[in-house]
């Protein structure tokens, strides 16, 4: 039976080859025919020389999480081909590099040897680029094998690369296709076909969407300390700055990105800055974050605002670098000694990386407080379609903040008092001319008037009003989204575990016949209609990719008389977690 | 010379530069700083807002609420000033920034930072108040501590120090300074020359803690700094607005012009020694270190260096300042930004 625009392809190759141009084009060819698709990189901790996986999932249905099986794979790394093959399932296709010699090694899939080192001399006599350009030779049996449209991966190669080396590169291509015309048996299994677009869609990965939103809510000062897999996110705006946050008058950029020592200094730096008035951010992982921890404590207990992103990847300590999870739930809550607990952002989509980065700096600012934005390594990372995001209106929320004008006409300004009963005080920048407003922050005890003390009372006023203000938080800030059926069961998820729970709500439903209502959560501290969904369930599947079900934790603590509806679903194998998985684990609790 | 003005030429008065009451011990040499703070702002007739007092934890650390009440603090973490001083450098410009930290503070949790600071070179008058130990938690061996000084009970230390001055110099910082919080004269001339330079001006302040470390066997008490100092040179500072004569020390003086128009002379006291040639300096420094000599005075000086705002290109107008019709692109950017990912 032919499969049309539903199955996954997957390339083996060694890190440091070049592959990934290849497979974007690829990816790219099939995307721009309108066909749902998603990619994800599996690489390793390395610069050049260790096994590498591409993976890119067609699904007509719009699915965009991991599947485990592959449909057609591309052998071109020796070291792995033996075990890449044996992972295939009965009936899949196969392209490998000839020289692998790899033929009759399994009678129940389909395999084609390509002669890719011999077309690559060919097409390109430059000894230096043949090892590049090879990995075009496999798009261009690729295109030919599955009906891809050849024009549209011409266009997908020129904008990724210009001049001599896409010429080269369409070369290689071309030799590739040429070469399964003349070889290849037609086959009909796996086929990319055309699909009618509904409206504008693009590809994106999630560093880039923050780093945009970052750029529209007028970022100012950004430190920063080199960690995967959030590297990109810095890099992304660095490159978007230079081009569209330039000053009108004098062309100097508007926003300082400066590269620090580490990440506790990137921590006070975003505090400096924040505490002088800027909007700052940091973009780190794991073990940058623990890094910053009491500055971040600082920041809350001083209420000073600073953008946080954290990229999730699997820990603990240096951990699985290149792979994704959620196990920073926990650091991400509480971040910090003492009694904390901190505004985070939960993302699952393109448009939430890019919606939320930008709403981060105005809740920073509006609450005066360090705010979290959670992503992980596989949005942040892997390629994605969306929506065009939409343009952020309305003006930058700065928070309550008193210039010369406003202190003018107060009579008595006390740097934590609470004014207007919402337990946000109103804060005063540096530099402020007038005389009046200059206090002295600190991170020991201090009253409403910013002065030192070790009055019980005094202290506890102070720490019981910031947790008064970041739960007030709550209602402004993105609400659960809610998938009802009606019944009395339910999976609730968080970022990028949604596309896997949408696919397993649909396999429970359409194999299983289980209905599942399901609230994606979005944001901490909790809304009430988080407490009102799991009241109104007997039972709750709380999806989470990592160990401890560290959500579930959090959950617990805000709504303990509903702990016991609470069953985790955990994956923290390292992979994306998939729809089978999530399927399974219910099942099996179902029981 | 002539009595001193009760006011400056912002009209205020020596008191305006104070701060908040002092918690440190009496006769804590950090005292005498902070006193010197206070008289060479007073006399600069620095803006007292436009000043940023920031710190990290110690008793040296505390003593921004002691001074300039009339200007924003932040005393942050230990360690760790050196970071959040590069932040409010980089949100706002116009702010002078005075960074008050101590010798465990900045020579062992802070070291780091303090290295990266000179290196970006961030405009900050960065006083290391210098006692040899860790006062606040009682009395513990810092790394500036000597190697044969003994604590009161008796310990001795057998580390070898790191020292400020000769680390900052390496690090090619532009203006190196020592003092002794027993010299008030030349110690506030320094401040004000500090306070004239465009990046990094690093002062180490020997400062002793009369109740940890200011007994016999200490060579960071009162009697040995005064005993082991060695004044380099007799110095004059001349700011920007001065317009009358002043009085230059007499004998062979040289000056070093900073780029505000303000002007440092000096005397040497000491032969051959040269502020402007870092190699030759740093190694009479270290020499005389090693001999157990205390050289107090400009040790290096070297203004015209590209500062953090070089590096990063930060606009003239203070990122704080921006409105947000610079700051927030319009609809038709993110239109392009989405057309070219499409
Ligand atoms: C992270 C951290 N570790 C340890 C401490 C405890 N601590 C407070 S002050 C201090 C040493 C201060 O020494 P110094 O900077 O020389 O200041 P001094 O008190 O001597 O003026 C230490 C270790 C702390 N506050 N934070
Ligand atoms: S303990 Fe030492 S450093 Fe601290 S206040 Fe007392 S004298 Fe000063
Ligand atoms: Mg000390």
């Amino acid at each position: 039976m032919t499969r049309v625009n539903n199955f996954s392809i997957e390339v083996a190759t060694v890190n440091g080859s070049g592959s990934q141009t290849a497979n974007n084009v690829l990816m790219r060819a099939i995307f721009q025919m309108g066909v749902p698709v998603s990619g994800k990189n599996f690489f390793p901790s390395n610069i050049s020389g260790m096994p590498t996986w591409f993976q890119i999932r067609l699904s007509h249905r719009g699915y965009a999480a991991r599947k485990p099986e592959t449909d057609l794979m591309v052998c071109m790394n020796p070291e792995s081909a033996a075990e890449d093959i044996a992972r295939l399932p009965p009936g899949a296709l196969c392209i490998y590099d000839e020289s692998l010699k790899l033929g009759n090694c399994r009678q129940d899939i389909t395999a084609f040897g390509v002669p890719f080192q011999e077309l690559a001399t060919a097409c390109c006599p430059e000894m230096k680029f043949q090892r590049l350009v090879k990995n075009m030779v496999y798009v261009g049996v690729l295109v030919r094998l599955l009906g891809i449209e050849m024009s549209e991966a011409t266009l997908a190669l020129a904008r990724l690369l210009k001049g001599k080396a896409e010429a080269l590169n369409h070369a290689a291509m071309d030799a590739g296709y040429q070469w399964a015309l003349a070889n290849l048996p037609d086959q009909e299994e796996l086929r990319v076909q055309r699909e009618p677009r509904s409206g504008a869609r693009l590809l994106i990965d999630g560093n880039t969407a923050c780093a945009l939103g970052a750029l529209f809510a007028g970022v100012t000062v950004v430190g920063w300390y080199p960690i995967t897999p959030s590297t990109g996110l810095i890099e992304g705006l660095a490159e978007y700055a230079a081009s569209h946050r330039l000053d009108p008058e004098t062309a100097g950029p508007t926003v300082a990105i400066l590269q620090m020592e580490d990440e506790l200094a990137s921590a006070g730096m975003v505090v400096g800055a924040g505490w002088a008035g800027a909007r700052s951010m940091t973009a780190t992982s794991g073990p940058g974050l623990s890094l910053m921890t009491e500055f971040i404590g600082l920041a809350y207990y001083a209420e000073v605002p600073g953008v946080f992103v954290d990229v999730q990847r699997v820990g603990p300590s240096t951990g699985l670098p290149t792979r994704s999870s959620q196990s920073d739930i926990k650091l991400c809550a509480k971040a910090g000694h003492g009694d904390t607990l901190h505004i985070n952002l939960y993302p699952a989509t393109m448009e939430e990386c890019f919606r939320f980065t930008y709403d981060a700096f105005d809740l920073a600012e509006r609450f005066q407080t360090p705010v979290f934005l959670v992503s992980d390594l596989d949005l942040a990372m892997q390629s994605w379609i969306t929506n065009p995001f939409e343009y952020p209106e309305g003006n930058l929320d700065r928070g309550k903040v008193l210039d010369e004008e406003a202190l003018k006409k107060i009579q008595a300004w006390g740097r934590y008092r609470d004014v207007d009963g919402d337990g946000i005080p109103y804060r005063t920048l540096p530099g402020t001319p007038g005389g009046k407003g200059a206090y002295l922050t600190r991170g020991s005890g201090h009253n409403a008037q910013a002065v030192y003390t070790e009055n019980p009372a005094e202290y506890t006023e102070v720490l019981l009003r910031i947790q008064r203000k970041i739960l007030s938080a709550a209602s402004v800030l993105p609400q659960p989204i809610h998938l009802e059926c009606g019944g009395k069961r339910g999976v609730l998820a968080y970022g990028s575990s949604d596309p896997a729970v949408m696919e397993a709500l649909d396999i429970l439903r359409e194999h299983h016949g289980t209905r599942l209502d399901y609230l994606r959560v979005r944001a901490l501290p909790f809304s009430e209609t988080i407490g009102g969904f799991l009241r109104s369930m007997e039972v709750v599947y709380v999806v989470e990719q990592n160990r401890d079900g560290q959500m579930a934790a959090l959950l617990k603590e805000f709504f303990p008389k509903e702990a016991p509806r609470l069953r985790s679903v955990l994956h923290f194998d390292s992979t994306p977690i998939t729809a089978q998985t999530i399927v399974d684990q219910i099942l099996s609790q179902e029981m | 010379m002539s009595t001193s003005p009760t006011t400056n030429k912002l009209g205020l008065s020596l008191q305006d530069y104070t701060g908040g009451k002092s918690t440190l011990c009496v006769g804590c040499g950090h005292e005498g700083i902070t006193l010197q703070i206070i008289h060479a702002a007073f006399e600069l007739g620095l803006e007292p807002h436009q000043v940023a007092k920031l710190s990290g934890i110690g008793c040296s650390s505390k003593t921004p609420a002691y001074f300039l009440r009339s200007a924003w603090g932040f005393n942050s973490i230990h360690g760790r000033a050196a970071a959040v001083c590069t932040g409010v450098a980089l949100a706002n410009r116009s702010m002078k920034n005075l960074l008050v930290s101590g010798d465990g503070d900045s020579m062992s949790i802070g070291l780091n930072h303090f290295t990266h600071l000179i290196r970006r070179n961030v405009p900050v008058v960065y006083i290391i108040e210098d006692n040899g130990v860790y006062a606040l938690t009682k009395g513990q061996f810092s790394a500036t501590a000597d190697q044969g000084s003994a604590l009161r009970w008796g310990q001795v230390n057998e580390l070898p120090p790191v020292d400020p001055c000769t680390l900052a110099m390496e690090l090619g910082c532009g203006f190196v300074a020592r003092s002794f919080s027993g010299n008030p004269k030349q110690l506030k001339t320094l401040i004000k020359a500090a306070f004239a330079h465009p990046g990094t001006a690093v002062l180490d302040v020997i400062s002793p803690c009369v109740t940890w470390n200011n007994h016999e066997t200490s060579t960071r008490s009162y009697q040995s700094a005064k005993q082991r100092e060695i004044p380099l040179q007799e110095l004059g500072f001349i700011p920007p607005f001065h317009t009358e004569p002043v009085e230059i020390p007499a004998g062979e003086s040289r000056e070093v012009t900073f780029p505000d128009g303000s002007r440092i002379t000096f005397r040497t006291l000491h032969e051959d020694y040269d502020p402007s040639n870092r190699i030759e300096a740093w190694r009479i420094v270290h020499e005389s270190r090693e001999k157990g000599e205390l050289l107090t005075g400009l040790l290096y000086c070297h203004p015209d260096k590209p500062t953090l705002h070089d590096f990063v290109k930060t606009t003239q107008t203070p990122l704080t300042a921006l409105p947000q019709s610079t700051l927030k692109p319009g609809p038709e950017v993110l239109l392009r930004i989405m057309e070219e990912l499409a």
